[in-house]
């Protein structure tokens, strides 16, 4: 077997191996699917516990009965024939959180509307109310004009203003795109690359400085070059990598789905879908908010598959060619620098010097590429995408935005003959750094270890 | 001819000089100790032999072919900074280092068996080397040096951290694999393991050999002028024409002199000068130690 195949499958199989591995890959996805889940489950909790019946009174008229629909932590309780002050004594001990009271004059004088309640209401619970009663006075007010027909013309002119971006592409064709698919694509890549460049950069470096520090390493590189003992490493480690989240996104997706599936179906969610149309099936004079609620579900579904027709529309043979690419080079230019410098200390706390001038470009990168997503063309994201210690995590960022071939060619060109003339330079200080003990290295020596011969 | 053989072979870091001009030629199937003070050079000359760096000028032989890259096959290394993966367990290790050496798995498991049951660790197979004592693990390390039979074995300081009960099994074990064919270089501070063992010696000091050849004839020359008294009581004796004093020790009511002869002296002239300071109990030529011709030729030098 080829010994860098060798040293790859040790670094692969210890690594893989390890207790901590094992536990990360496995208690990561649990986490993220938390993070997801949590905040449906406290919502569902909140209901249960801030479950808000309220009584509707209306003084002397019913227009406004079930008008009012019911939300996921309210219930509108509409009752005739009570007087308000009477209820005012005792709605609390009859379990009612508060009582709304309308009063006839509504119509003329919209403020005439009274919520009491012990606590101060929630914003979102008076806007409910509002919008609600503000509907139906408006309905009101316009059927006062006897217009024939009125519910179509209401369904008519009721409108959504929702902006579709048209990129046209040199060659005139017309596509459409989503800003907020390219936003999340450009995060997502961005923040991927330097999570990747990152964390397995520094496992190489610590991967190196093991090495060093147990001494085995002069015994292995009597036996291979040292240049192969620092590929396998950086190889053996993207491997390792790439196997770990592979796993964490097939278990975090089956994790959120299987939760989601089971357990909040049993105790939640869609006993609240299935309850509004059991509510609207109930009552009469429900129409309008039966429209209602299957209007407010479908601008959604639009959107959605609006996005997701955008997202078909990107050029992702471009994308992930490039997100590959510039994760290959991008990867091995910065592992192979933390190899070197994990190559030029004896200890971990030893690389604090070493490692700043490493991290500003990657920080700068991932700054950037944030700005990038506000605006692509700037020339900042646009130099910082052709330089090539930032151009890994902005170029990514920029091309769901649409990148010009010329940029994405020479960017790509400048990283390959970085990557190339880094990873030399790097095997260079390794080489010599692996067996250098108990000297603190600064960078004049490793600019003289630059120049040492074989 | 030698099984190996350097020639000429200078190396600079910088401005610094490790090797200035060093040649050696190891005959077969013998050990060769490679001696000098800390820094003269001696592990960067093994270093070049194992080709982890290479000279900057000067030739390398291996049975009279120029060195190769496969030629790190046939070369077996125990350098004196040397460790294993501490996590990894024993059996695992070895292998995995047999497999950097061109070994098969499967023929690497036959010899590991062979080996560990010889040194007595076939229990330590799947313990991690952490957990190992620092004897055990040189233990494991020395087998993982021999296991793919090399023709050409670079042992540096291969006796620290054995106790003498081991120290022994190990030089018996590279007294065996020279009697097999292998030809060993031996790197060491232990002058007395350097007369048990090496056939030849090369000395290096400053970048520099100084000091080349058989052990025998070196402690030969050496020894050409110098001798061993022993007198009852205490003594008096004085540099004076025939001789001078280099070592004297006193205990057990006994005087323990060594002595170095003036060139072309007839040893009787000194015996009847001696006879005059005491009573006699043994005269002999000495033969130095490996450690006083170190010492001097190193002294000598700088």
């Amino acid at each position: 077997m080829n010994k860098t195949a060798v040293i790859i499958k040790r670094e692969y199989i210890t690594r893989v191996r390890k207790k901590s591995f094992i536990i990360m890959t496995i208690l990561a996805p649990i986490l993220m699917a938390a993070l997801i889940i949590l905040p449906t489950v406290l919502m569902m909790s909140d209901r249960d516990k801030d479950f808000k019946k309220i009584a509707v009174i209306e003084d002397g008229s019913d227009l406004f009965k079930n008008v009012i629909p019911n939300t996921n932590d309210a219930e509108f309780v509409y009752l005739e024939d009570v007087n308000v002050n009477d209820l005012k004594e005792t709605f609390e001990e009859a379990g009612y959180y508060g009582i709304l009271y309308i009063s006839p004059e509504v119509i003329n004088i919209p403020n005439a509307i009274q919520l009491i309640s012990k606590k101060q209401p929630p914003i979102g619970l008076l806007d409910h109310i509002s919008g609600s009663l503000e509907k139906e006075i408006e309905k009101q007010k316009l059927l006062a004009y006897n217009i024939e027909d009125l519910d179509s013309i209401l369904k008519s002119i009721r409108t959504n203003v929702d902006i579709q971006t048209i990129k046209i592409d040199d060659s005139g064709q017309a596509k459409e795109t989503s800003t907020g698919i390219a936003m999340i694509l450009a995060y997502l890549g961005g923040f991927l690359m330097y999570m990747l460049v990152f964390i397995f950069g520094s496992q190489v470096m610590r991967g190196v400085i093991e090495e060093k520090t147990s001494r085995v390493v002069e015994v292995i590189v009597s036996s291979v070059k040292p240049v192969q003992l620092m590929l396998g490493k950086i190889i053996g480690i993207a491997l390792v990598g790439l196997t770990q989240f592979m796993i964490w996104v097939i278990l975090t997706v089956g994790a959120v789905a299987f939760v989601k599936g089971t357990v909040l179906k049993e105790s939640g969610i869609t006993e609240i879908t299935q309850n509004i149309p059991q509510n609207i099936m109930s009552e009469n004079n429900m129409t309008v908010n039966a429209e209602e609620t299957v209007e407010a579900l479908s601008p959604e579904m639009e959107e959605f598959s609006k996005m997701f027709e955008s997202a078909l529309n990107q050029d992702w043979l471009l994308i992930i060619f490039s997100f590959i690419f510039y994760f290959i080079t991008g990867y091995f230019l910065y592992a192979s620098v933390f190899a070197a410098i994990g190559s030029a200390v004896d200890n971990e706390t030893e690389t604090q010097q070493f490692m700043l001038p490493v991290t500003i470009p990657i920080i700068l990168g991932l700054m950037v590429a944030v700005g990038t997503m506000q605006n692509p063309e700037s020339s900042l994201s646009f130099w910082f995408s052709i330089i090539p210690l930032t151009s890994p995590i902005v170029m990514i960022a920029r091309i769901p935005f649409g990148v010009p071939l010329w940029q994405i060619i020479l960017s790509m060109a400048l990283m390959v003959i970085t990557f190339l003339a880094f990873v030399w330079m790097a095997a260079k200080i390794y080489r010599t750094g692996i067996l250098m003990y108990g000297k603190k290295t600064s960078w004049k020596e490793l600019w003289k270890w630059l120049k040492y011969s074989g | 001819m030698p099984l190996f053989e350097a020639r000429n072979v200078t190396k600079q870091f910088g401005r610094f000089t490790a090797l200035d001009n060093v040649s050696i030629s190891v005959p077969e199937q013998s050990i060769f100790g490679l001696l000098g003070p800390n820094g003269a050079g001696k592990t960067t000359l093994i270093r070049i032999i194992n080709q982890i760096t290479g000279p900057d000028s000067g030739e390398l032989f291996m049975n009279g072919k120029k060195l190769t890259p496969d030629d790190v096959h046939v070369i077996g290394y125990l350098p004196e900074e040397r460790g294993l993966y501490k996590k990894m367990k024993v059996g695992e290790q070895a292998i995995y280092l047999a497999e950097l050496k061109g070994l098969s798995k499967n023929e690497a498991m036959k010899r590991l068996k062979y080996w560990f049951k010889k040194l007595e660790i076939v229990d330590w197979w799947d313990k991690k080397v952490e957990e190992l004592s620092k004897g055990m693990q040189q233990k494991v390390q020395f087998i993982t040096t021999i296991l793919h039979e090399p023709k050409l074995l670079i042992f540096d300081e291969p006796f620290t951290g054995f106790d003498p009960v081991n120290t022994n099994i190990i030089k018996n074990e590279i007294l065996f694999l020279r009697e097999r064919g292998a030809t060993i270089i031996f790197s060491t501070h232990n002058m007395g393991s350097v007369e048990e063992l090496c056939d030849n010696i090369s000395l290096i000091n400053k970048s520099k050999t100084i000091l080349e050849g058989r052990v025998d004839e070196i402690r030969k020359k050496w020894a050409a002028n110098e001798y061993d008294l022993i007198f009852k009581g205490d003594v008096t004796i004085e540099d004076n024409n025939l001789f001078t004093v280099l070592n004297r020790q006193d205990n057990d009511n006994k005087s323990i002199i060594r002595i170095k002869t003036t060139e072309n002296i007839i040893t009787n002239d000194i015996l009847s000068h001696l006879m005059k300071a005491g009573e006699i109990l043994s005269f002999n030529p000495s033969l130095p130690s490996m450690n006083d011709i170190f010492i001097r030729v190193v002294r000598a030098q700088n």
